[in-house]
């Protein structure tokens, strides 16, 4: 048993529904018990979409476990099929309906259906739903490519977009264009927007674009080696990615058409002076491998910033995570437990956390900003507008969403000179910000919670941040977290024999508050490495020459 | 008298289910009784529920988790016990603060028989008397919804101290500011003493006894009310205080099993009364003379659309419930006008058709349909923010009209921009 408060991931059979409902005129069957159903708001909810899901859940209920639970699963795909007339048939398990072991693909077999059936075998007990994503994939391709001929003018597929994913709708049209400027045709674009038909042609084009490996690599790798297509490595995340990723193409095309780089602004917007400010800030980045790899090295490579954290929460791409981060001179974090994150981001304070909604709720609580690269998504991660994360378009959005949250280069500098202006005060916040400002405390429990919609920020007990935080204790102890005092984890504690005399104490309220949970963690940890049982203003300042870079 | 809906025949409908489980019930809860902490025994796709059905994240430190079975705890049944007993005992370590603390059965943890209510005994002699462990099952196999409240209501019964004192009980989780307003109704009326549960506090459980009568504030509590009755206490039936009309009668309905006269009652109740009537009319002018359909969810729909259809002029083609209590929906039913089809469970598809060929003005449903029904140009209001929104009593009345007429006055807005769109 693993307690757990939140996941990142959801069970595989998600997964499952992601492909199912990105595609169109295929159908799934999950054999589930009612409540099940949650999940289509995912994606009517999150994702806004106008359609529900093409879902069919058998529903049994506790009287049919010892009666017959299989031939309500066969009544249900036979009546989905007769009112969906899908070109194919997904049937699956969800965690309960594992357990009853009613063989979803065996009993669908018997019916006989007209179009094909595949069976999907997701162990809800084992693995999530980015394994849900690319074994869905991965089986629909094996049952529905055939081989064929290449098509004449070179042609690729691109593989990985799904419901829900992260910017996938943005990031296929992005990469889309390039792909067609160059002068290749795109042959299937699999799992969104494809047929179980367009499935069938998969064996056409001449190599795989490979978005996402999370959703689709298992696919890629089997199309390799079955029909001989060789798939891209590289993920176009970021100017520099994207260059190699043209290159990538041209080497597996031989396509020599130019390709317009005008409309890529981000490499000027870093250089610029104005952005002389994000130099060394130090970043926490965390999110599903690829997506938080992408976003560790254009952090270091393309904005300057120092990458003081990576890790991820599958740990299928723990391996090359792990070697990134070596790479980088850090230990990677591997977890998908979201109170081990809380504690990596609250001891390494970093300045801005690149992450998922977790972190950004997290950056919350901490008072640390945060840009949000990553799923799990919210219904924030889809925006009316084109917002890629990838091409040249998507490293002009990378720079504009990865500095929105931070406090512009000279009202860093103003924030710094008068820290007594009454309006600078630590719960302003960035001033570009209006709803920044950190919430009181709310009463503990005070109604059941009129619950947040998806569509708004959540609500509750807000996190306590920066003004929470009472500088007024001489002895810093644990950090008080309000509402949600006995947190579940332990806080990591300062020294508690180090005591913070006033001097020093009032001196630290006058350094910006969102550097200032830093310079508290450094003086003590300068002190204590000294044997020091009192911080006076003196030892402030040799601790910020010591760590001053 | 015209005919009601209290003899109409209901359409029985099996099939596939657009509803919750009874483990979102904990997303209230656990605000609600302020040192309970809920264990849901389960799998990932428990705890992926909560946080979906929590508006994607509630995320103060929750007090609720999920402890999620590994293929290990499937394998022996013995090793399962022992796994919740340490997760058990690491989770009260972190949270000093817990008094009560309730093992949520799942889906899974029901089908592996996995003996939830042993387990509490057993760690309630471990951790009490500080710690009261109790049992009960949210799972979708046995609960829809919100009788996942009824099943966590139903599991404290028991525990309740025993009192011979003549008392009334306010039954169900109402939002506190809802809660006190009800309190304070019942002092001027001069029902005394009052008992609530649950109780604020998972330490201030109150007692019953045969001299405790006792009324639902929600219509989803039938085993709640079996367990009340079985232990001796007397329910007190009435519609629902919902609307103007609702909370009148719920209260008329109170005080006269206390022997107190209506005359009484009336003095007490005639300003909130005209108060809420007056609000209630003007919010529903934009609901007058349109027609509703609810699809099954909270229990809720039959005391819902008595009030539509009385108190805001509109006409009900279909009141779906997941479930339909006879005895408990029977005042409800008497002052709903025949007409409407009553249908209890589910057939979502055949119900989808239903639904498109009566095209009514408002829809009541689930998340997962909403915004599909809306994109077909009907209008819906979801069903779950009538359960996490302040509805009940005279204060309330307005805004619980308010829910179902802005969805109509939205579309209203938006239409003639739609128009010069295209």
């Amino acid at each position: 048993m693993k307690l757990t408060v939140w996941t990142y991931e959801g069970p595989p059979h998600v997964g499952a529904m992601r492909v199912a409902t990105g595609m169109r005129d295929l159908h799934l069957v999950l054999h589930a018990p009612q409540g099940d159903t949650y999940a289509d708001l995912l994606f009517t909810m999150i994702e806004r979409r106008g359609h529900r899901p093409p879902v069919s859940y058998t529903t049994f209920q506790a009287r049919d476990l010892g009666a017959d639970t299989a031939s309500l699963f066969r009544t249900s795909a036979q009546a989905a099929h007769d009112r969906f007339r899908p070109q194919a048939l997904l049937v699956a398990a969800s965690c309960t309906a594992e357990l009853i072991q009613d063989d979803p693909g065996g009993l669908a077999e018997t019916l006989g259906l007209p179009v094909p059936v595949i069976a999907l075998d997701l162990p809800s007990y084992q693995r999530k739903e980015n394994f849900g994503c690319d074994e869905a994939f991965l089986q629909l391709a094996r049952a529905l490519a055939k081989p064929m001929e290449r098509t004449t003018r070179v042609s690729c597929n691109i593989l990985g977009p799904t419901a829900l994913g992260f910017r996938h709708r943005d990031d296929v049209a992005e990469i889309t264009a390039l792909v067609e400027e160059m002068g290749i045709d795109v042959n299937v674009t699999a799992p969104m927007g494809s047929t179980p038909a367009d499935l069938a042609r998969l064996g056409a084009a001449h190599f795989n674009v490979l978005l996402y490996p999370e959703t689709a690599e298992s696919a890629a790798r089997w199309l390799e080696r079955e029909f001989g297509q060789p798939w891209t490595r590289t993920i176009p995340i970021g100017a520099r990615a994207t260059r190699a990723f043209i290159d990538e193409l041209r080497a597996l095309s031989g396509s020599t058409a130019p390709v317009d780089d005008s409309r890529l602004r981000q490499p000027w917007w870093a250089a610029s002076v104005d952005s002389t400010y994000l130099t060394g800030k130090r970043v926490f980045v965390f999110g599903d491998g690829t997506h938080a790899m992408a976003a560790a090295k254009v952090a270091r490579d393309e904005m300057g910033f120092e990458v003081c954290g990576l890790g991820c929460y599958n740990r299928e791409m723990a391996r090359p995570v792990r070697a990134l981060a070596r790479e980088m001179g850090l230990e990677a974090l591997i977890t998908d437990d979201y109170l081990e994150v809380e504690s990596a981001i609250e001891a390494l304070q970093p300045e801005l956390i690149l992450g998922t909604q977790m972190e950004r709720h997290i950056g919350k609580r901490l008072g640390i900003p945060c840009a949000v690269i990553s799923a799990p998504v919210h219904v924030q991660d889809f925006p009316a507008r084109h917002s890629p994360q990838m091409g040249f378009e998507g490293a002009n959005v990378l720079f504009d969403t990865w500095v929105h949250p931070l406090v512009m280069g000279l009202e860093e500098h103003l924030l710094t000179m008068f820290r007594d202006d009454f309006e600078f005060h630590d719960a302003a916040g960035p001033s570009h910000h209006g709803g920044h400002a950190p919430k009181p405390v709310a009463p503990h429990g005070a109604a059941p919670d009129s619950i947040a919609p998806p569509s708004e920020a959540p609500r509750g007990p807000a996190a306590p941040s920066a003004s929470a935080v009472s500088l007024a204790c001489v002895v810093p102890g644990p950090v008080p977290v309000g509402a949600s005092g006995a947190a579940v984890a332990p806080r990591p504690a300062a020294p508690e024999t180090i005591v913070w005399l006033s001097d020093a104490e009032h001196e630290l309220k006058k350094i910006p508050f969102f550097v200032r949970g830093k310079a508290r963690r450094n003086t003590e940890k300068f002190a204590a490495e000294r044997g020091l049982s009192a911080i006076g203003l003196q030892t402030l300042y040799e601790a910020k020459a010591h760590y001053a870079r | 008298m015209t005919a009601t809906c209290r003899d109409a025949p209901i359409l029985k409908e099996r099939g596939q289910r657009e509803v919750f489980c009874g483990l979102t019930g904990i997303i209230w809860l656990h605000r609600k009784i302020q040192d309970a902490f809920f264990l849901v025994v389960g799998s990932r796709t428990c705890a992926h529920l909560l946080q979906s059905a929590a508006g994607v994240m509630i995320f103060a430190e929750p007090r609720f988790a999920t402890a999620i079975l590994e293929e290990k705890d499937l394998a022996g049944l013995a090793d399962a016990h022992a796994e919740l007993d340490r997760e058990v005992a690491r989770l009260l370590a972190r949270r000093p603060d817990i008094r009560l603390l309730f093992l949520v059965g799942s889906c899974p943890s029901e089908v592996i028989k996995l003996d939830l209510h042993r387990a509490a005994e057993r760690l309630s002699g471990v951790h009490g008397p500080n710690v009261r462990v109790l049992n009960y099952s949210g799972s979708g196999i046995e609960t829809t919804f919100t009788q996942g409240e009824d099943a966590c209501l139903a599991a404290m019964v028991p525990a309740l101290p025993q009192t011979e004192a003549a008392q009334f009980l306010l039954v169900g989780a109402l939002p506190d500011v809802v809660e006190d307003q009800a309190l304070d109704l019942l002092a001027q009326i001069g029902v005394a003493p009052v008992q609530v549960l649950p109780a604020r506090r998972g330490t201030e459980l109150p007692a019953i006894g045969p001299n405790t009568r006792f009324a639902l504030a929600q219509p989803f509590l039938g085993d709640t009310q079996s367990a009340l009755i079985r232990r001796g206490a007397q329910p007190i039936s009435a519609p629902f205080p919902f609307g103007a009309e609702g909370t009148a009668l719920w209260l008329h309905a109170v005080a006269a099993a206390f022997g107190i006269p209506p005359q009484r009652v009336e003095a007490v109740i005639a300003a909130p009364r005209a108060r809420a009537q007056a609000a209630v009319a003007r919010v529903a002018e934009v609901l007058r003379g349109r027609s509703v359909f609810f699809l099954p969810d909270s229990q809720l729909e039959l005391p819902l659309a008595r009030f539509l259809t009385r108190e805001c002029g509109m006409t009900a083609v279909e009141i779906g419930t997941p479930h339909l209590h006879a005895q408990i929906m029977g005042p409800e039913l008497d002052l709903i006008a025949a007409g409407p089809v009553i249908s209890e469970g589910q057939d979502v598809d055949l119900q989808l058709d239903r639904v498109r060929a009566a095209r009514p003005d408002l829809t009541i449903c689930g998340l997962g349909l909403a915004n599909p029904l809306e994109s077909e140009g009907l209008t819906t209001k979801w069903a779950i923010e009538l359960v996490f929104t302040p509805v009940h009593f005279f204060e309330q009345a307005a805004d619980l009209a308010g829910l179902f007429a802005r969805p109509i006055r939205r579309r209203a807005l938006l239409a003639p921009h739609a128009r010069a769109a295209e």
